[in-house]
């Protein structure tokens, strides 16, 4: 491109395309610059990194790196058995691991033809939208962080703390509860649960009504993020967007509507969705989703049967053997569709586990198509609002 | 899900049909097949939405089966359409064409599996792993704890009860030895 | 509990076997950006580069001697012990109770300790749980690039025997082969409480002069770079970058 019209173009055009499809990028011609944004970074969400190339302070393409908390979770599980594995399914996605423990849990209940009792079901459920307020308000905090407002992630925190406190109250941890197991939940739910549950929910809603005010009515906010980071709803369906990044898209999909699972479909909700796409749309889309889960845990805790065994008799977890099978369990988690493949083999092990997270797709993907042309301070601001959690690419 | 199923059947060959749940089923198909089959899932049935592509290694047959996992969002209902590969020639078609989220996951079981997928963007590029020397470490002749007593030094002091026997045990006291 | 930590540092190594190299399946070659070349500069000028070669520091790290008199080494040692700044480079799952830990409830701000989001401004280095090998080379470069005083604290049983991963083929089991470790917080994962605890007890170790693991990682250079080499297959990095 000739200096004179550097500027004027069609900046999405930019920088051209060889015939083969790949960037023209000369990276001796002087214009152009690689930079890492992470792995050790604060504009990067947990442990991954972002190879940019940038042009001045444009990014003209990025990739994405990933592989820093590869631990082998499928590998490690194939030498465990069934009931071994459940205690290290939850540390595959540390800010939300219910949905690993119940993915889990329920593809082994498929597969072994098990049925749970059901007050499980309903503490389940219960036990998984308290993870999402969890993952959420983690979120915003990191979201209004990403723009420089430092603020609302120590109010988000602090709310975070108080439904932590619940989950302690209940599952006796704070980050790993290891409540879900095969067969049901582990525990009845304490003696003056719902009282304390409904103090937690009013002040998650007061700090809500604050993180409203400061964050998505500030006019820095509203133009650093409006605008940025449109995804196409034609994308959906390409790039195997799922969860709030299409519903911002003003795409309905919620696997809770769409395949109800667990009591969903005894719950009255409607799938939250935004119109613009942009970073603020998602932000909005999800404020408002975490609203609805404080309303589904209302509505859980008045509908949940008062009397009822929470967890079925098992076989002999240590001869424990599923006949040959396959099977997939999806739930929809903060960040899209959480899902687990399983197969098994007959005997006491599994053969097979994969795990399938929203980020797989998010991060690799769709972020490096979206990042292209973004300037290299928004790039933090993007990453955050695709919700991208590293450790479930990687496993 | 069971009319679909028969509607494929006069179109394709398909070896073998499991019907797991009331939306979710597997099919398996030849290799020539795959990619027909899943164009006509994509463009005709709906199923618009590329959920997972994994591989299981089944060491004793010595074949890799690749599923692929296609989601129809708004009936609900899941498809998977199994590919039985050999395991010493693991070599298959790219679908990056079709679905660009694709191409990571391609990336991944070359990788982790060491099943090539030529033509497919970035596919020899490290994904996970950086400098791994050893077989790819999914496929079930990699002997994980193995590579780990060799490569990393233990501390010493670490007590460990046997699972099996604590677990016994605690759960099951009254059991007998043998059972 | 120092007893036991300098037991284990000091006495391990001579005791155990050391672990045979494995053969590889495979080379890995050299990046290509990595390979040694020449350039010519706009002026004619021909430049050999060898990206590998540290342009700044060819010289190793060197032990910090102690100040003069002891009153003087304690009113150091007083300032360090309260203005511990952590690095924010989250390596595991541990740093989910870092930000816990940084706001209203637990507020670690009150006792002189915060982020940094760069190596060059911190001097306490969390390895927050498991470390796969790829992350370790990271943070032996970040580690590396604190300045003197520094030290490391090392988060969850993980980072102790391999914890929960023990017989995984990507974490590395002790920590203390790799990095020198001045403290030990145990837990899976640690709570804020116990973090704070151990912020404490870090505390009264470099007041009492014993976080000498800087010093440590000095006198046994070598050793800390065979364990380190070992390990990382594709060693393309200077042996010491600051």
């Amino acid at each position: 491109m000739a200096d004179a019209e550097f500027g004027k173009a069609d900046r999405s055009q930019y920088p051209h395309r060889r015939p083969d499809g790949s960037l023209d990028i000369d990276l001796t011609s002087g214009k152009y610059l690689k930079l890492w944004q992470g792995p050790n970074h604060p504009g990067i969400t947990g442990n991954m990194s972002v190879e940019l190339t940038v042009c001045g302070d444009e990014v003209v393409e990025g990739k994405t790196h990933v592989g820093y908390l590869h631990r082998g979770f499928e590998k490690l599980m194939e030498r465990r058995t069934f009931i071994q594995c459940f205690p290290i399914v939850c540390r595959i996605c540390v800010p939300e691991p219910d949905f690993n423990e119940y993915c889990y849990a329920a593809a082994v209940e498929e597969l072994a033809g098990l049925e749970i009792p059901e007050k499980a079901k309903w503490i389940r459920a219960l036990i998984l939208e308290m993870g999402r307020i969890n993952s959420y308000l983690m979120y915003l905090g990191g979201q209004a962080g990403a723009f420089g407002q430092g603020v609302i992630g120590q109010w988000t925190t602090y709310a975070r703390d108080l439904m932590l406190d619940r989950f302690e109250e209940l599952t006796g941890a704070r980050i790993y509860h290891m409540f879900i197991l095969p067969g049901g939940v582990r525990d009845d739910l304490p003696e003056g649960f719902d009282e304390r549950m409904e103090q937690t929910l009013q002040e998650v809603e007061r700090t809500l009504d604050d993180v409203y005010d400061t964050m998505f009515r500030n006019a820095v906010f509203k133009k650093r993020a409006v605008g940025l980071g449109y995804v196409d709803p034609a994308l959906v369906d390409e790039y195997g967007i799922t969860g709030p990044v299409a519903r911002g898209a003003g795409v309905a999909r919620d696997v809770r509507k769409d395949q109800p699972y667990l009591v969903y479909d005894q719950l009255d909700f409607e799938p939250v969705t935004g119109r613009e796409s942009d970073v603020y749309a998602r932000a909005d889309v999800r404020r408002r989703d975490l609203l609805m889960s404080v309303d589904l845990i209302r509505q859980i805790l008045s509908k949940m049967p008062h009397k009822g065994e929470v967890m079925a008799t098992l076989p002999n977890v240590l001869h424990w053997k599923i006949p040959r099978g396959e099977t997939y369990i999806r739930g929809e988690c903060s960040r899209g569709e959480y899902g687990y493949y399983l197969v098994t083999d007959g005997s006491g092990y599994p053969r097979r586990v994969n795990v399938r997270g929203p980020s797989y797709t998010h991060a690799m993907a769709l972020l490096e198509k979206l990042i292209v042309n973004v300037n290299i301070s928004d790039v933090a601001g993007l990453m955050v609002s695709l919700h991208t959690y590293p450790p479930e690419i990687e496993r | 899900m069971q009319t679909l199923i028969s509607q494929l059947q006069t179109r394709f060959q398909l070896s073998e049909f499991i019907l797991q749940r009331d939306n979710l089923a597997f099919v398996t198909v030849t290799r020539e097949q795959l990619r027909p089959l899943l164009l006509h899932l994509r463009d005709k049935e709906g199923f618009t939405h590329l959920v997972l592509l994994t591989a299981v290694d089944w060491i004793e047959d010595n074949i890799f089966q690749l599923t692929y996992l296609l989601g129809d969002r708004t009936a609900g209902c899941d498809i998977g359409v199994r590919l039985m590969l050999p395991r010493d020639v693991a070599s298959m078609d790219s679908i990056h064409d079709l679905w660009p989220t694709a191409a990571t996951y391609q990336r991944e079981l070359r990788e982790m599996f060491g099943i090539d997928f030529p033509e497919s963007p970035r596919v020899d590029e490290d994904f996970i792993l950086e400098g791994w020397t050893d077989l790819p470490p999914y496929r079930r002749d990699f002997d994980t704890l193995k590579y780990s007593q060799e490569s990393y030094v233990d501390r010493l002091g670490r007590e460990t009860k046997d699972p099996a026997a604590y677990m016994k045990l605690k759960l099951y006291p009254d059991e007998d030895n043998d059972g | 509990m120092k007893d036991d930590f300098e037991k284990l540092l000091d006495q391990q190594p001579e005791k155990e076997p050391e672990p045979q190299e494995r053969p590889a399946l495979r080379d890995i070659p050299v990046r290509e950006e990595l390979v040694p070349r020449t350039v010519t500069a706009p002026d004619g000028q021909e430049i050999r580069i060898d990206p590998l070669q540290d342009y700044y520091c060819q010289a190793g790290p060197t032990v910090q001697t102690p100040a003069y008199t002891r009153i003087i080494e304690d009113l150091f040692n007083w300032a360090r012990a309260e203005s511990l700044w952590i690095l924010g480079f989250g390596t595991g799952c541990g740093a989910i109770e870092m930000r816990p830990l940084m706001t209203p409830r637990f507020d670690a701000y009150r006792y002189g300790i915060q982020w940094r989001p760069t190596p060059r401004q911190a001097n306490l280095l969390v390895i927050s749980g498991y470390l796969s090998v790829k992350t370790l080379k990271r943070a032996i470069r970040s580690y590396e690039q604190m300045q003197n005083p520094k030290y490391v604290v090392g988060l969850g049983s993980c980072t102790i025997n391999g914890g929960m991963y023990w017989d995984s083929y990507n974490t590395i089991k002790r920590l203390d082969d790799y990095l020198p470790v001045d403290l030990y917080i145990t837990g899976c994962m640690p709570r804020p409480e116990a973090l704070l605890q151990g912020f404490d007890d870090l505390k009264k170790l470099i007041r009492a002069g014993k976080a000498e693991g800087a010093n440590k990682y000095a006198e046994n250079f070598e050793r800390y770079k065979t364990n380190q080499k070992r390990v990382i297959k594709d060693w393309d990095m200077p042996d010491y970058s600051w």
